[in-house]
């Protein structure tokens, strides 16, 4: 017997970015800016917040406009309303730090070709209402924001002995610089996806077995 | 809240909707960059013109105010008003009685990932480097970026001798990186292990900027004064 379909809550569909298809560990998408920035978590957090903004900014006038874009020109439109919000990006971030601005380099311009935001435009925005266009931008968001930060805490902290430039270990800690060049990245996104796959295979073999006991 | 919207203009448009869509979508989008661009420029410059100025500061540690300099076509210095975009600046450093205690000046050289920026102070009366902050590099993570975060390299700069030979009027000894714990002339760089390009490259990059800018600031010296000492010659000019 199976159970009736339900249409998604507002919950579902911001938790369903956060967890259960994270775009990083689980979609495995926008990887050049995930394996670049994380070699800290004040980069990786500062990246997964702009990614976050553009994406619902994007999600909200792609779905609001989604009756005005003939399906012809949909990529270009979209793209435009990207690169634009990437360019406000860029504007504020070089206002709010230089540094921050140096050290995510040429990776804040790059956020127009991160294939999460041109795939949830695609996918998402052009066929859902603004609200629920704009609940799936921040849980997508916030994923990658996670993702991010998981990737980056790592780093930091076994590369540099510190987290958010606090120094964890003091004397006597031998950096593994390795973590913060960019096999590091490699490494601890290798790391992160086996836990990921562990705990899904994990969650499908509870379902399936709970599946046989009620049968 | 509603469930799924309709799907995206499915039927086939003529030309109008496809410019109308293009043309107004980029003439919002453009009027959106245009405002945020206006609005954070000004805080934007006045961020770049602070971290410059904390820089100048940092290379010139005696230096208790500063004051831009341009070159002019004539090889002379003149205090800058305005932008100077594109110009050969000097930044120079004066202590409380309005002496000059050194000049600030920018240089760059190929690193080993791309080019290293820097800033550097340099005292006429020690004829020495007395600070370096860089600027701007690309060097690897926990390697060459070295350059800028261990304290035993940045040592180096606290006073390199960068003199000048009176007969020439050129540098009398060219700054070179040696391997790390051999120093021991005052105009040699005491490398970083594992980050040998980028020691040499900031030794390079520092040997042509003082071959090429020195000698010449060394003979227009009296162009670099305070404003207190405009202020002073103002008053006593008749």
């Amino acid at each position: 017997m199976s159970e009736p379909r339900r249409d998604p809550t507002s919950t579902d569909e911001f938790i369903k970015g956060l967890w259960k298809e994270n775009p990083v560990f689980v979609q495995v998408l926008g990887m050049c800016p995930v394996l670049a920035v994380s070699n800290t978590a004040e980069n990786a957090l500062a990246m997964g917040l702009a990614t976050m903004f553009v994406l619902v900014m994007a999600n909200a006038v792609i779905s609001s406009l989604r009756r005005f874009i003939p399906k012809q020109v949909r990529i270009a439109t979209y793209i435009l309303v990207i690169a634009t919000f990437v360019t406000v990006v860029e504007y504020v971030i070089q206002a709010i730090s230089l540094d921050l601005h140096k050290a995510l380099g040429a990776f804040i311009s790059l956020i127009v070709v991160n294939c999460l935001i041109l795939g949830r435009a695609e996918a998402f925005a052009s066929k859902n209402t603004v609200s629920r266009s704009v609940l799936d931008g921040l849980g997508m968001g916030a994923g990658f924001t996670f993702a991010l930060l998981c990737l980056g805490g790592v780093r930091e902290i076994m590369g540099s002995g510190s987290l958010f430039g606090v120094d964890l270990f003091h004397e006597g800690y031998q950096d593994w610089v390795i973590m913060i060049l960019p096999s590091g990245g490699f490494f601890t996104l290798a790391a992160w996806l086996l836990v990921f796959n562990r705990l899904k295979a994990r969650r499908e073999r509870r379902a399936a077995v709970t599946a046989e006991v009620m049968s | 809240m509603s469930g799924v919207a309709p799907n995206i203009a499915e039927a086939r448009p003529g030309m109008w909707p496809m410019y109308r869509a293009m043309v107004g979508v980029g003439l919002v989008c453009g009027l959106l960059i245009v405002t945020v661009f206006q609005t954070t420029l000004p805080i934007i410059e006045r961020n770049q013109a602070e971290a410059l100025q904390k820089a100048v500061f940092q290379v010139l540690p005696d230096a208790r105010s500063s004051r831009t300099f341009v070159r002019t076509g004539e090889d002379t210095f003149v205090p800058l008003e305005g932008k100077g975009k594109g110009a050969e600046l000097v930044y120079g450093g004066f202590d409380e009685a309005g002496a000059l205690v050194g000049v600030a000046i920018e240089a760059g050289g190929m690193g080993y990932a791309d080019v290293i920026h820097v800033l550097y102070g340099y005292s006429f009366d020690q004829e020495a480097i007395v600070g370096i902050r860089v600027l701007g590099s690309k060097e690897t993570p926990g390697l060459g970026d070295k350059i800028e975060t261990d304290e035993a390299f940045q040592q180096n700069f606290v006073r390199l001798d960068a003199s000048l030979d009176p007969a020439t009027g050129a540098a009398a000894h060219g700054i070179v990186a040696v391997k790390s714990g051999t120093k021991q002339n005052p105009w040699e760089i005491d490398g970083i292990t594992g980050a040998t390009i980028s020691s040499k490259a900031m030794a390079d990059l520092l040997r042509k900027s003082i071959g090429s800018r020195i000698p010449l600031l060394r003979d227009r010296e009296i162009d670099f004064h305070d404003r207190e000492n405009d202020l002073r010659e103002g008053e006593a000019t008749p």
